[in-house]
C-alpha cells in the first residue's frame, strides 16, 4: 500500500513540472494579470467593508453608464456595512418601472430595497447597439466568470496603454495588455479623480480599480465570509470526530494484532 | 435474501419484525458476522466511500431539484436564486457540485484498487462488469448534470456531446435530432436532460444493490489475491471494517470539505458562470476534469481510414474517435478475460506491476492532454518537425488500448510470479515482521 | 405464433410513442424552415435573417465581388473551396453569420460596416477577415462561413432549410 503510493506520488511529483510548463503554454494572448493582495484571498479573507463602500460607489459613478449587475438587489447591501436606512435611501434614489396599474398602464415609482439594480439597457441588443457592436457583460458574476477572478477585473481596469506600432487598432477600439486579443472595446473607463472619495483614500486609478474589484468580488460571491467561517467549524469537527473515529478502529483492531 | 433458518431476536419488536420479514437478519449476515479477510489496506475503504457520495449526491440533488427549474429562460436564474436567496443553497449547490467530482475520485481510486489487486478476476467476473455499468451510468448522469446551470460550457459541452452521434453513418442524425429534440440544444434537450438525471442515480442505486450482492456471493478479494482459507483468514464485518470504513469516509469528507469551503470553484470552468449563448463560442470548451482522458482518445483520431489507394473512406476520422472513445470503456467489460493470469494481485506480479503504473500515468497524460488545445506545440523535434499536444494524445491513446490487447494476455502468459504467502493469516504474520505498521 | 405476434406489434405500436415523444415538437419543426422574400434586396446591397437561432447573411452580390470570388487561387486558401462550391447562383452568396473562430457575428452587413481588406466581412472580435465569397482569409478562423441548406424555390424567394 504504502509503497504504491509512493510510486503514484513520485510518478506525479515527477511529472508535474512538465504539466505546469505545457499548461502556461495553452494561454493565448494578453500578458500575465498583475497579483494583487486582496483582503479576501486565503482561507481566512474577509471582504474589507469600505473598500466594498468605495467600489459601490465607483461602480454607480462609472460602470453602471453600461454595465448591468442584474443579481444584485439592494437589499444585499446591508453586507457592505450599511443600515436598513441607508440602504432604503440609496434604493429611492433609482426609479423603477412597476405595474401594471388598476387602469393597465405601467407607472414609474421610486426603487425598494427589494428591488434589483436597474440595467442601463433595455435589453441585451439596445446595449450591444449603442456600444459599437460589443455587449457590455453584466458584472454580477464577473469575477467568477474570468479566469483570475479579481485580478483579471483589475488587470483589465489598469491594462490600457497606447498600442505598439505594429498593432493595428480602429476606430472605437482600444489597446489592452491584458485583454485576449489585446484589443478591447471599452473605452479607458476610470480616471483619476473622477469619483470623490470621502473617506481620504487616493483617487487614481489602481484606487478605483482595486475598489471596484473588491466590490464585484462581493457581488459574485456573497457567501463567501460566512462559507470560510463555516469550513472552519466543519474542519475541526470533523478532525475531532476523525481522531475519535481512528483511535476506537486501533481499540478495536489491537486485538487481531 | 434468503428464507433460511433463523435465529431469533431477544428484543420482541425486532423479533416480531424479523418473523414477517428477515430483514435484520440478513443485515446481521451481510454486515454483522459477515466473514471479510483480515489484510484490507485502506484502498478498499473507497467502495464505502463511493457509496456514502452516491448518498450525499442524491441528498443534495433532491433538495436543490426543490429550487430548481428546468427551462432555458429560467434555469441559470433559477441556479444563481439557489445561490444567493435560498437558505444555505449556496452549501447545498457546493456539496453536489464538488460532490460529483469526489464522486468520481473515490470511483477512480476503487477501479484502480480493482485493477492493482486483480478483483476482476474469476470468480468476480460479473461483480467487475457491474462496477463498468455504474461507471457509465454516472457518466452519463454526470454529463446530463453539467448542463443543467445553463452556463457556457453546460451549452457548448452538451452540443459537443450530442455531436458525437452525428459520427455514425445513417442513422447518425436522426439519433442526435431524437436525443436533444430539436436542431440544436435547446429547452427540450434541457427539459429531457433534468428528468433523466434525476432517474439515473436511482437506476446507480439498483445497480450497486446488485454489485454489492454480487461481491457477497464470491466475498470481498485482499491484497494478497488469495482466498480465504480458515477463520484465521477473515474478521467479522462488524465492528472491524465499519469502524474502519467510517474512519475512511471522515479523512475523505475533509477534503472534501476543503474544496466546498475553501475553493468551491477550483475544479470547474469559469465559463460555466456566464448564462448560455447559441451565438458565441466559448475559446476553449473542455468537459469536466474525470472525462478529459476520454476526451483525449476522442480527439486523438485525425486521419480517415479508408480503403488504401483509393478514395473512399470506412470510417471518418469523427466517427473512429468516438468508437475508440466508447471502445476505451467497453474494453474493461472483457478485462477479465483479456487477463488471465492465475495470480491476482500486483504485489506479487512486478511485470505486471510495471505496466499498470504506466498504465495510470498514461491516463494521466490522457487526462492533461485533453484539457489542453489540440495541436498546440510541446516541443520541437528538429527545426520543422514539432511535437504537438495531438501526438502526445495519440501516442498515449496507442498505450491505453495496447495495455488491455497486447501487454495483458502476453503477460498473462509469459510472467512468472513471486512465490505466493500459503494464506492470507500467513501474508499478514509475515508483513509484522517485515513491512512494520502494514495493515 | 399468431398471439405471439400480435404481442410484438401491440408491444411496437405502444413503445413508439414513448419514443417518438422525444423527437422535435410541431412548433420546433415550424421553425426548422425559413422562406426569404429577397425581390425587394438591390445589387450591392445585404440583409440578415434569422434561421434555428443563428443569423443567416444573405448578399445580393455585384459583378466585380463575383469576379473578385472567382478569381482567387484556391490553392493559397486556408479552407480550400471555390466561389462555385459555396453560391448554388452566383449572384446570392448565403452563409451562417457566425464566424467560425469563437462564434461572433462578424459585421459587414450594413452600410458603412468595416468589411475588412477582401470586401467580405469582418469580425471584431479577434480580427478574422472573410472575403466576397465568405472564405476565411485573414486572421485566427480556421474555416470559411458555413453555408446553410438552402433551395431557390423561385428567382426571388428562398427557403433556407
Amino acid at each position: 500500500m504504502k509503497k504504491v503510493v509512493l510510486t503514484a506520488v513520485s510518478v506525479l511529483a515527477l511529472s508535474a513540472p512538465v504539466f505546469g510548463s505545457m499548461a502556461h503554454a495553452s494561454e493565448g494572448g494578453g500578458e500575465p494579470l498583475p497579483n494583487v493582495q486582496w483582503s479576501f484571498e486565503g482561507p481566512f479573507g474577509t471582504y474589507d467593508k469600505a473598500s466594498l463602500q468605495r467600489g459601490l460607489l465607483v461602480y454607480r459613478q462609472v460602470c453602471s453608464a453600461c454595465h448591468s449587475l442584474n443579481r444584485v438587489a439592494f437589499r444585499n447591501l446591508t453586507a457592505l456595512g450599511y443600515s436598513a436606512d441607508q440602504v432604503k435611501a440609496i434604493a429611492s434614489e433609482y426609479t423603477v418601472v412597476d405595474g401594471p396599474n388598476d387602469e393597465g398602464d405601467m407607472f414609474e415609482r421610486a426603487g425598494r430595497p427589494s428591488d434589483y439594480f436597474k440595467s442601463p439597457f433595455a435589453n441585451d441588443q439596445a446595449a450591444t447597439f449603442a456600444n459599437g457592436g460589443a455587449l457590455p457583460p453584466d458584472l454580477s458574476l464577473i469575477t467568477k466568470a474570468r479566469t483570475g477572478g479579481a485580478d483579471y477585473v483589475f488587470g483589465i481596469l489598469t491594462g490600457f496603454s497606447t498600442p505598439p506600432s505594429d498593432i493595428r487598432i480602429l476606430d472605437g477600439q482600444y489597446y489592452n495588455k491584458h485583454m485576449t486579443g489585446n484589443v478591447i472595446k471599452m473605452a479607458p473607463p476610470l480616471m483619476a479623480g473622477a469619483v470623490t472619495y470621502e473617506d481620504g483614500y487616493p483617487q487614481t486609478v489602481e484606487q478605483y480599480a482595486k475598489d471596484v474589484s473588491t466590490f464585484l468580488t462581493w457581488a459574485a460571491e456573497p457567501e463567501m465570509e460566512q462559507r470560510k467561517q463555516m469550513g472552519f467549524k466543519v474542519l475541526l469537527f470533523l478532525g475531532v470526530f476523525a481522531s475519535l473515529m481512528y483511535a476506537v478502529k486501533r481499540k478495536i483492531w489491537s486485538k487481531v494484532h | 435474501m434468503s428464507a433460511g433458518p433463523r435465529t431469533p431476536f431477544d428484543n420482541k419488536v425486532v423479533e416480531w419484525f424479523d418473523s414477517r420479514l428477515p430483514i435484520f437478519s440478513m443485515m446481521q449476515k451481510e454486515y454483522g458476522v459477515f466473514p471479510t479477510p483480515r489484510n484490507f489496506n485502506y484502498f478498499w475503504n473507497f467502495g464505502a466511500i463511493a457509496i456514502f457520495m452516491l448518498v450525499t449526491m442524491i441528498l443534495s440533488g433532491i433538495t436543490l431539484a426543490m429550487h430548481y427549474a428546468a427551462n432555458t429562460g429560467l434555469a441559470f436564474n433559477s441556479v444563481e436564486r439557489i445561490m444567493r436567496d435560498v437558505n444555505y443553497g449556496w452549501l447545498l449547490r457546493y456539496i453536489h457540485m464538488n460532490g460529483a467530482s469526489f464522486f468520481f475520485i473515490a470511483v477512480y481510486t476503487h477501479i484502480f484498487r480493482g485493477l492493482y489487486y486483480g478483483s476482476y478476476k474469476q470468480p468476480r467476473e460479473l461483480l467487475w462488469i457491474f462496477g463498468v455499468v455504474i461507471f457509465l451510468l454516472m457518466m452519463a448522469t454526470a454529463f446530463m448534470g453539467y448542463v443543467l446551470p445553463w452556463g457556457q460550457m453546460s451549452y457548448w459541452g452538451a452540443t459537443v456531446i450530442t455531436n458525437f452521434f452525428t459520427a455514425f453513418p445513417v442513422v447518425g442524425e436522426s439519433i442526435q435530432t431524437l436525443l436533444i429534440g430539436g436542431f440544436s440544444v435547446d429547452n427540450p434537450t434541457l427539459n429531457r436532460f433534468f428528468a433523466l438525471h434525476y432517474l439515473l442515480p436511482f437506476v446507480i442505486v439498483a445497480v450497486v444493490f446488485l454489485h454489492v450482492w454480487a461481491l457477497h456471493m464470491t466475498g470481498s478479494n485482499n491484497p494478497s489475491g488469495v482466498e480465504p482459507k480458515t477463520k484465521d483468514d477473515t474478521l467479522p464485518f462488524h465492528p472491524y471494517y465499519t469502524m474502519k470504513d467510517s474512519f475512511g469516509i471522515l479523512v475523505f469528507v475533509m477534503v472534501y470539505c476543503v474544496f466546498v469551503f475553501f475553493m468551491p470553484n477550483a475544479l470547474g470552468h469559469p465559463d460555466n458562470y456566464i448564462p448560455a449563448n447559441p451565438m458565441v463560442t466559448p475559446a476553449h470548451i473542455v468537459p469536466e476534469w474525470y472525462f478529459l482522458p476520454f476526451y483525449a482518445i476522442l480527439r486523438a483520431v485525425t486521419v480517415d481510414i479508408g480503403i488504401p489507394f483509393t478514395d473512399i473512406t470506412l470510417i471518418t476520422a469523427k466517427l473512429g474517435g468516438v468508437l475508440l472513445m466508447f471502445g476505451s470503456i467497453a474494453i474493461l467489460v472483457v478485462l477479465p478475460w483479456l487477463d488471465s493470469h492465475p495470480v491476482r494481485s500486483a504485489r506479487y506480479r512486478p511485470k505486471f506491476k510495471l505496466f499498470l503504473l504506466l498504465f495510470v500515468l498514461d491516463v494521466l497524460v490522457l487526462g492533461k492532454m485533453g484539457g489542453m488545445k489540440p495541436d498546440v506545440s510541446l516541443f520541437h523535434i528538429t527545426e520543422n518537425i514539432v511535437f504537438t499536444t495531438t501526438h502526445l494524445s495519440q501516442i498515449a491513446t496507442f498505450y491505453y488500448f495496447a495495455f488491455f490487447i497486447v501487454v495483458l494476455p502476453i503477460l498473462s502468459r509469459v510472467e512468472k510470479a513471486l512465490p505466493l504467502p500459503a494464506s492470507i493469516h500467513e501474508s499478514v504474520l509475515k508483513c509484522k515482521t517485515s513491512c512494520e505498521g502494514n495493515v | 405464433m399468431a398471439a405471439g405476434a400480435m404481442a410484438a406489434v401491440g408491444t411496437g405500436s405502444v413503445v413508439w410513442p414513448f419514443v417518438h415523444q422525444m423527437n422535435p415538437a410541431a412548433d420546433t419543426l415550424a421553425l426548422s424552415t425559413t422562406e426569404v422574400d429577397l425581390s425587394a434586396v438591390e445589387v450591392g446591397q445585404s440583409v440578415t435573417v434569422m434561421w434555428r437561432g443563428k443569423p443567416v447573411f444573405i448578399r445580393h452580390r455585384t459583378e466585380k465581388e463575383i469576379q473578385d470570388s472567382k478569381d482567387v487561387d484556391v490553392a493559397s486558401l486556408r479552407d480550400k473551396q471555390t466561389d462555385a462550391d459555396r453560391a448554388k447562383i452566383p449572384e446570392w452568396l448565403i452563409v451562417i453569420g457566425v464566424c467560425t473562430h469563437l462564434g461572433c457575428v462578424p459585421l459587414g452587413q450594413k452600410q458603412g460596416d468595416e468589411r475588412g481588406e477582401y470586401d467580405g466581412w469582418f469580425c471584431p472580435c479577434h480580427g478574422s477577415v472573410y472575403d466576397t465569397s465568405g472564405r476565411i482569409r485573414k486572421g485566427p478562423a480556421p474555416t470559411n462561413l458555413e453555408i446553410p441548406t438552402y433551395t431557390f424555390l423561385s428567382d426571388t424567394l428562398v427557403r433556407i432549410g
